[in-house]
């Protein structure tokens, strides 16, 4: 269990972190999200006790990181930015110094090795210095190195960066497995990651919380979610606009690729779920439109993070056309 | 923590001989061990049957070759990222120092040893003072341990290797001539008696000679003893503060 007790960073005049608090329980796995420069690390560095507060504290198991720092950090494995390792290592010895440290047995250590270049899928280059080895293997290297003691605690700085889809679809599910018995917190700038490991999410921006919630909860605070999505020839996209305007729909997003053009029609708020799209069919079937796709959305989590965090796009303007150019 | 600190002497003395660095280093310093002796100690032309003239050059030689060894300890670490590992692991801040030292310290020990030739070369030409001999060689074992413990603090300042060797250079150099008749003429004079007799205490290089001498004094031990605790609590102290500056 991992609880973080008003934690406040500062570096000079600049503040990292601003009085974060919060919470993770064994078998959840909480996403820490936040563009990069809004603290996810420094926080890390905080709760692993590479970095000292500027004030309040984090406890790892109720272990104290300030006051009880060895008792806490036998707790967790950590996963820094970057996934730093010596060079000049093999993963095999790196693994071994590692099980060492923790004041693993041989027997203990040998097993506990196994398994974690099982779960990381080291096998093949065990034996090649670390500085030979691909981006994606380093990382594998860094995390097979946090699991490797199986910790009650992990915490993972950006664990799938830098790896292809495979790997990162390996890295999920291992995150997923392990999930059961232990408290997990990583950070990451996918969204798509949030969705497919976390139970609970944050965003954090200059240090401070702006949401937290389920990933569902979060993107359902888009202004996507609840829209209806109508996909239709771009040719015929005047008509289809002219049907908007005779509802009074008049804040859309239209993105044309090629010939195909989709309007994105933003739900009135407070209305009735679901009565937009409704309208919307029976009145696009009257115009005779023969739409591609109409569909109802569901919220984008990437749209609540860009609106929480400053860095949205901004909102479209009545029928404002977003060329993504033909496909 | 005793197997945690070994663990991390033995990772870093491995770390040493991962690249052909090591092994360089090590004949340069027998080279140039060599060439001081015989050349500028004229060795054979003493006629003396003994080790004067090679741990003459010691103190001068460890000025360059042993900042070379520590500029790494903690700049590297830094540079690389792995520091964040290193301090994130259960082990003690001063067990990490420690043993990061001793590992630096038993390099250049070996290096140190590989300088056996001399020492058969002395005995095969004359019948020199063994005693005097074992003696040098742990004064010149204390002396590369004074220099390592200065270059290990100062290798924690930064995460430039090049800096962190100038200044462990410039640092050492100090502490070498503070004892120097040039450097105390510079105080004489002026300077109340107390501050000059203390600096001339400082110098490495007066330590040194009077264990080369033969003579291991318990007060020259003590000297260097203290002098590699004060460096390498300082060096806690200066991973520590950085700790909180989070540089």
């Amino acid at each position: 269990m991992i609880e973080v007790d008003h934690l406040v960073k500062k570096f000079g005049d600049f503040t990292a972190v601003a009085d974060l608090s919060f919470r993770v329980e064994r078998g959840q796995v909480m996403g820490f999200l936040g563009p990069n420069g809004a603290g996810k690390s420094t926080t890390m560095k905080m709760i692993t006790g590479f970095l000292r507060p500027t004030s309040g504290t984090a406890r790892i198991m109720g272990l104290d990181i300030s006051d009880d720092m060895l008792a806490a950090q036998r707790h967790f494995g950590y996963l820094p930015e970057g996934a730093p390792a010596w060079p000049d290592m093999t993963p095999r010895a790196f693994l071994q110094f590692i099980t060492r440290i923790r004041g693993l047995d041989k027997a203990a250590a040998r097993a506990a090795e196994g398994r974690a270049i099982e779960m990381t899928e080291l096998h093949g280059v065990l034996d090649q210095p670390i500085d030979t080895l691909s981006k994606g293997y380093r990382r594998r290297v860094g995390l097979a190195q946090a699991i490797v003691h199986d910790p009650d605690v992990l915490v993972m700085d950006e664990p799938t960066d830098g790896l292809d889809p495979n790997q990162k679809f390996q890295v999920r599910r291992a995150i997923t497995d392990m999930a059961t018995d232990k408290a997990i917190i990583i950070s990451t700038h996918i969204l798509e990651e949030v969705d497919a490991v976390c139970a609970a999410a944050m965003i954090i921006d200059r240090g401070q919380i702006v949401a937290e919630g389920t990933p569902s909860e979060l993107a359902a605070r888009s202004r996507y979610s609840g829209a209806v999505a109508l996909t239709l020839e771009t040719d015929k996209l005047s008509a289809a606009q002219a049907v908007l305007k005779q509802v009074a729909h008049d804040s859309a997003e239209i993105v044309t690729r090629g010939d195909e053009s989709t309007l994105h029609i933003f739900a009135q708020k407070g209305s009735e779920p679901g009565a937009l799209l409704a309208d919307l069919r029976a009145r696009v079937g009257a115009a005779g439109l023969a739409p591609r796709a109409l569909a109802l959305e569901t919220g984008r989590l990437d749209d609540v993070f860009g609106a929480l965090t400053g860095k949205a796009r901004p909102a479209p303007p009545s029928f404002s056309a977003t060329e993504e150019g033909a496909s | 923590m005793m197997r945690a600190l070994l663990a991390i002497t033995a990772r870093e003395f491995g770390g040493y001989f991962a690249t052909p660095l090591a092994f360089v280093f090590i004949i340069v310093f027998l080279l140039a061990n060599g060439l001081a002796t015989f050349y500028l100690g004229a060795y054979f032309s003493m006629g003396q049957a003994d080790l004067t003239s090679f741990f003459m050059f010691h103190p001068w030689l460890y000025l360059f070759f042993l900042p070379a060894i520590s500029m790494r300890l903690w700049a590297e670490e830094r540079r690389n990222g792995s520091i964040e590992l290193l301090l994130t692991l259960p082990v003690p801040l001063t067990a990490v120092v420690i043993g990061k030292y001793l590992a630096a310290l038993a390099f250049s020990a070996l290096a140190l040893a590989l300088t056996f030739p001399v020492w058969l070369t002395v005995n095969f030409l004359g019948d020199p003072d063994n005693g005097v001999i074992l003696a040098s060689y742990l004064g010149s074992l204390m002396l590369a341990g004074g220099y390592l413990a200065i270059g290990s603090c100062l290798s924690a300042l930064t995460r430039n290797q090049v800096i962190a060797f100038v200044i462990s250079v410039v640092a050492c150099f100090l502490f070498t001539v503070s004892g120097a008749p040039l450097v105390l003429e510079i105080f004489d004079g002026w300077a109340p008696q107390a501050l000059i007799e203390t600096l001339a205490t400082f110098s490495l290089l007066t330590h040194f000679r009077a264990i080369t001498g033969g003579v291991i004094d318990a007060r020259d031990v003590m000297f260097f003893a203290s002098l590699i605790g004060v460096f390498l609590t300082a060096t806690v102290i200066v991973v520590d503060m950085k700790k909180a500056e989070g540089a």
